[in-house]
């Protein structure tokens, strides 16, 4: 018997309080007791790496310098992710009171919202909020210039560095890290970048506390989650779930009754397959993008993988070699072993390959490879075969 | 060439000559001319001081700013696993032989170029596909005949 998972109101919940409201109130208390409530939420980034959020805005906020950006990362490029589209769509109030927050608490006065090309259909009506917001911080009194950036087309743009750079008008190549964008960011100056369901979720820690927000979750990841579900699903679409759910609870809700694995957390996330479902906890060590695909018991495992690695193969910026030629080698490997142009064995050191990518790849991309990879081919490993 | 000229004046006097204003002045152009030639590429060296081929290495990084010349409208259709899952093959099939093109290529009219892409969001509700800034979700092959007919028509 497995439980159901938990839905949550919390972030589509209606604007019952006005979101400029939220902000409004917000200013009333002082910067110190934002973060601290912050930090005590235990918010993490929901881009996928998962970083404390309230820490980010904290050493933001502790930089010294006249000029600060927070910028809202909408570049969802991760396939199965929705998410923020559905956000900036039905609740863009609430992402934009999050980055004033932001603003506010971190004394930034410019912002961006880097809006990836593919949804350039979206900025006519996100440009009205904008407008909106602008009467409304007028009023309260904020010096906060928000405006959209619009991509260019690359996944890796995603990475917030490397979102900095095309925002510079370069080739989106990840930067080394340190330095951070907190305290060298977009030309140079102390930069918070979010994505932004984060921000959505910042604001919503204002409005209901700490205490409230950090019952629902996991110790690890508290709060609710937004997760994109697609596949092989009666019920594609956008959910707003509490974390630490059981794959098997998830597929029992969202699969069709023949699902055979769930893709947890995007292509850079894990595939698990149905003999681990009861055991994978979705939001506890897994990566949290909100991601979820499912495959029935039609779907070609090797078909999957292909499609995977193909794009990440087109995707990858090609900076450092262990990502360019990886992937391209991977690509090529699977298809090697399937044409028999390779013994199975072969598998073994593409595994070895896909981990010293995770080792040595500079940015999140290269390293994410193998989880998707290894998972598949450990776990569907006659299907890469025969 | 005097067209273009004039463009890249207008939206550097837009967006500023500084290096940041690299990627929107691009974005303007491949707006009105489907895609970055030569010479529009080598003007914008020119008006924001930077070698071309910074010019030509940031454009050719990016998937929606074309170095190749393009149709008037152009058809990018998600390959990603959950469109691929749902019909992606039949409804670029379908495609092709509505518009007698091959994935790449550009009608002789110069009207439509058609592409495949990489994740476009639209993954619970696909096959999905954009035409220039258009989306168009859980396509069928009727559906794009319908489609198609409204574009050739000069209905859209």
């Amino acid at each position: 018997m497995t439980n159901k998972p938990k839905k949550v109101d919390i972030i589509f919940s209606p604007y019952s309080v006005a979101p400029y409201k939220i902000l409004k109130d917000t200013m009333k208390r002082t910067k110190e007791e934002i973060i601290a409530e912050l930090i005590s939420s235990g918010l993490r980034g929901r881009g996928g790496a998962g970083f404390p959020t309230g820490m980010k805005w904290k050493f933001a906020a502790e930089q010294k310098s006249s000029v600060k950006y927070v910028i809202c990362n909408a570049d969802e490029g991760e396939p199965g992710t929705f998410k923020d589209r559905k956000l900036l769509v039905e609740v863009p109030r609430k992402v934009i009171s999050g980055m004033a927050i932001c603003a506010w608490v971190t004394g930034a006065t410019e912002g961006f919202i880097y809006l990836r090309r593919e949804y350039k259909y979206l900025v006519n009506e996100l440009q009205k909020e904008i407008d909106l917001f602008k009467v409304h911080s007028k009023e309260v009194g904020l010096n906060f210039n928000l405006q959209i950036f619009l991509g260019a087309g690359a996944y890796v743009c995603g990475e917030e560095t490397a979102l900095l750079e095309s925002m510079e008008g370069k080739r989106g190549e990840p930067r080394n890290k340190p330095p951070y964008p907190i305290q060298d960011g977009f030309l140079g100056k102390p930069t918070v970048v979010n994505n932004v369901e984060t921000f959505a979720s910042a604001s919503m820690v204002c409005r209901i506390g700490a205490t409230e927000y950090k019952k629902f979750g996991t110790a690890d990841q508290r709060g609710s989650k937004l997760f994109s579900i697609s596949g092989d699903s009666p019920k594609e679409g956008v959910f707003e779930l509490e974390l630490g759910m059981s794959v098997e609870a998830f597929a029992a809700e969202f699969g069709d009754g023949d699902t055979k694995a769930v893709q947890v957390g995007g292509v850079a996330g894990f595939c698990v397959p149905r003999k681990d479902f009861a055991k994978a906890i979705i939001g506890d060590g897994n990566t949290t993008g909100g991601s979820t695909m499912i495959f029935n018991s039609s779907r070609s495992m090797y078909k999957v993988l292909h499609n995977y690695l193909d794009f990440y193969a087109e995707e990858s910026c090609g900076q450092c070699t262990p990502c360019r030629i990886g992937c391209q080698q991977l690509l090529k490997g699977i298809e090697a072993v399937k044409k028999g142009e390779k013994p199975a064995e072969y598998l073994d050191q593409l595994l070895k390959l896909s981990e010293s990518m995770r080792l040595t790849s500079k940015c999140g991309l290269g390293q994410s490879v193998t989880n998707s990879f290894s998972s598949i081919v450990t776990n569907f490993r006659e299907e890469m075969i025969y | 060439m005097a067209d273009t000229k004039e463009l890249i004046t207008t939206l550097a006097k837009k967006h500023g000559v500084e290096r940041k204003s690299l990627l929107p002045i691009l974005q303007g152009i491949v707006e009105k001319e489907n895609f970055l030639s030569k010479d529009s590429m080598l003007e914008v060296a020119k008006v924001l001081d930077i070698s071309a081929a910074e010019v030509y290495g940031t454009a050719s990084f990016f998937s929606f700013l074309d170095t190749k010349e393009r149709g008037q409208y152009v058809v990018r259709v998600c390959k990603s696993m959950t469109c691929d899952m749902k019909g992606k093959e039949e409804i670029l099939a379908t495609i092709e032989s509505v518009l007698k093109i091959k994935i790449g290529e550009t009608t002789q009219d110069k009207k439509f170029s058609l592409l495949e892409t990489n994740c476009l969001g639209l993954c619970d509700e696909g096959p999905a596909m954009l035409i220039n800034d258009d989306y168009f979700v859980k396509l069928t092959p009727e559906k794009i005949r319908e489609i198609f007919g409204r574009y050739i028509r000069n209905e859209i």
